[in-house]
């Protein structure tokens, strides 16, 4: 996993809630056996109309806007597990996602794959949401080892939670199982009670 | 202070507790199926490690499959791809599996209970968000990532933090022609997509313990359309019964030991939940959804809200409606249908096509109806043909067709065409779900047999007679 440092970015506006894991990649796209290439179809019905020609109006194909930050209303990543979702927003080329609130699953996805999710308060992403609309152009800095989320133009903040054993697993680029591993006398010992 | 169902099989699977409330959960059962798991094998090959328990895991082959001709090679190649990488990791890595044309094959979330694979008191996960399904037997089931497949192959662990407790209870009568998927789809209608979000839910009530195994599935099948982890229901006699005797339930004096066990899993008296909610049955009328989420639903009598929920942003309201092609304020009672899709792990059980059956038998969809019924595994389509019900559906005019996901996702042939309306008894109404541009409502296998018969949306109360 790629280790994560702080991102200094421009963002992009997702202003809709509840974006279900099949609006992210849809089940159509999932027959690949490798982790590579999702990004092509992010999004892929939001994108492109069933001609395979991109929507104009559809955000990511803007060129006013983008950046490291994918800025989306509440509720972000609910439905299916698939992991597909967090490849494709990573291969795309977001390192952090922005809401009020994310579907449990995938959270947990995203930080598997050295995405950061940042959970603001609605007003703040209110805040953000508004800095873009005034300057497509603002960035914003995301700072992982001090947990605070910054519109730069206002030097607005605001701290965000992510507990201690993701956040080394982040800043390092470790993944789960390398812990998990090391645990393999405890996990014997525990199967034989 | 006493404990609920949640934490006393919880808190027997920690292997240790870790900083900042991560824990390591022992995982008992482990499902795989073809899409969520060839890049997980990838990471064992690449880490050169073996699967640590290679008996705790099972395969099968479901998401992908078609559901007719399944003795021929599968035709479209990336999922004739994906369905032989399976084949390839189970034989290499020693799992398993029960594949095409093998007679325990089936949607996952079907197979596991079927085979007595699925036990109260269990953790099992799947790569899969639906195994939430499992916990209708006391279990403790739940959704993971790829990743996390690959860490559950090699350690047969994940690292968790603990979810909060929620009971939802749903006392009284369920009226004739209400069935369990109304109760789930009431629920997630109330408490919206993102209500069950940090919880691990339990079932609880009258009326949901007057359910029969089946119906609790399908019940606990939809917990994470409200965001939840999972959802479970204490075990009783009920369940018991259901589980004795099947291909992997303990026997002779294993049963006598795990069945006292399995009496102890119930919330004590004096424990706490961080969330409670209490419903009542008889509020309850068949359920339909309106929109492009499992929380927009309403009774098939009610009418579309004239404007969003409070605290849900009337854009993404608009955008739904605008998808699916119904007016704010308006009914959809009467509102013409394309396709009939019952299937799914929601509803596709034998209680489920007997349910359609008993409504269909003697009458003809509609001639502008596409209907379709894809059991759930080739058991149940084995089961059914027994009952003579293949002969019902066909004669009604529906396709009786082989086990697997099917139009529930539309990976494979069956997909409903853009802008077409199918009521379908599967868990997802999400824009493009059964095909791009697909209209998808929400219902009961009853409402939606219903449908396919009238052409439009009824309220199968209207055709209550028929089921008694
Ligand atoms: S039937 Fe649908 S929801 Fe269930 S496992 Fe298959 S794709 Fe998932």
């Amino acid at each position: 996993m790629k280790a994560f440092t702080t991102i200094n970015s421009t963002a992009v506006p997702l202003p809709i809630e509840d974006v279900d894991t099949d609006q992210i990649i849809p089940a159509r796209f999932l027959k690949a056996t490798t982790r590579d290439g999702f990004g092509d179809n992010l999004f892929r019905d939001w994108r492109f109309d069933r001609e395979d020609q991109p929507k104009a109006e559809f955000v990511l194909n803007n060129p006013t806007y983008g950046g490291e930050i994918l800025v989306a209303g509440k509720n972000f990543g609910c439905g299916s597990s698939r992991e597909h979702a967090a490849w494709a927003i990573g291969d795309f080329g977001f390192r952090v996602v922005v809401s009020s609130f994310f579907a449990d699953i995938f959270r947990g996805n995203a930080l598997n794959n050295g995405i950061l999710p940042v959970i603001v308060s609605p007003d703040f992403l209110d805040k953000i949401f508004q800095a873009i609309e005034a300057n497509p152009q603002a960035t914003f800095t995301v700072s992982l080892e001090e947990q605070y989320f910054q519109i730069d133009a206002t030097g607005s903040k605001t701290a965000f939670e992510i507990g201690p054993y993701k956040k080394k697993c982040l800043l390092n680029g470790y993944d789960d199982i390398d812990y998990l591993l090391s645990q393999a006398a405890e996990i014997e010992a525990y199967e034989k009670v | 202070m006493g404990k609920t169902l949640f934490d006393k099989i919880w808190d027997r699977h920690v292997v240790k507790s870790i900083e900042g409330g991560q824990q390591i959960l022992y995982i008992d059962r482990h499902l795989i199926h073809e899409v969520t798991s060839p890049q997980a094998f990838d990471g064992l090959r690449r880490r050169d490690l073996p699967v640590f328990r290679p008996k705790q895991t099972i395969g099968t082959a479901d998401h992908n499959v078609p559901t007719i001709d399944q003795h021929l090679p599968i035709k479209e190649e990336l999922s004739r791809k994906q369905v032989q990488a399976l084949t390839d990791n189970c034989a290499e890595f020693g799992v398993e599996l029960y594949g095409l044309g093998h007679k325990y094959q089936g949607i996952v979330h079907v197979i596991g209970p079927e085979l007595g694979i699925t036990q109260p008191g269990r953790t099992m996960v799947c790569g899969d968000s639906h195994t939430s399904t499992h916990g209708a037997f006391g279990a403790i089931a739940f959704g993971i990532g790829t990743s996390q497949v690959e860490q559950v192959l090699a350690t047969q662990c994940l690292l968790q933090r603990k979810p909060k407790r929620m009971r939802i209870s749903v006392d009284g009568e369920l009226a004739p022609g209400v069935v369990s998927k109304d109760i789930i789809l009431y629920i997630i209608s109330k408490l919206g997509v993102g209500g069950g979000t940090g919880y691990f839910v339990e079932y609880a009530g009258s009326a949901i313990r007057s359910l029969s195994m089946e119906a609790r599935m399908t019940i606990c099948n939809m917990s994470i359309e409200m965001g939840a982890r999972g959802g479970l229901i204490a075990p009783d006699q009920t369940t018991f019964d259901y589980v004795e005797g099947r291909e992997f339930t303990p026997k002779g004096a294993e049963w006598d030991e795990k069945l006292a066990y399995w009496k102890s899993l119930y919330t004590d008296d004096d424990a706490t939940f961080d969330a409670e909610f209490n419903f009542r049955a008889e509020d309850i009328e068949p359920m339909i959804t309106y929109g492009t989420n499992p929380g927009m639903g309403m009774g098939v009598t009610e009418k579309v809200p004239a404007k969003a929920k409070e605290g849900e942003s009337e854009a993404t309201f608009q955008k739904a409606l605008g998808y699916m092609d119904v007016q704010a304020g308006g009914a959809l009672l009467g509102q013409s249908i394309d396709y009939v899709f019952i299937g799914s792990c929601t509803n596709s059980r034998m209680e489920d096509l007997r349910l359609a059956a008993g409504l269909i038998a003697g009458k003809k969809v509609a001639p502008h109806v596409r209907a379709m019924i894809v059991p759930g595994s080739q058991q149940v389509a084995i089961q059914a043909k027994e009952e003579g019900l293949d002969r019902v559906f066909e004669a009604a005019g529906f396709e009786f067709r082989q086990a697997g996901c099917s139009a529930c996702l539309g990976m494979n042939e069956d997909k409903v065409p853009a802008g077409k309306y199918c009521v379908s008894t599967s868990n997802r109404n999400f824009e493009g779900r059964q095909g791009q541009g697909a209209r998808t409502i929400l219902a009961s296998p009853l409402t939606a047999a219903a449908a396919a018969i009238a052409g439009e949306i009824i309220d199968v109360r209207t055709q209550i007679e028929v089921l008694v």
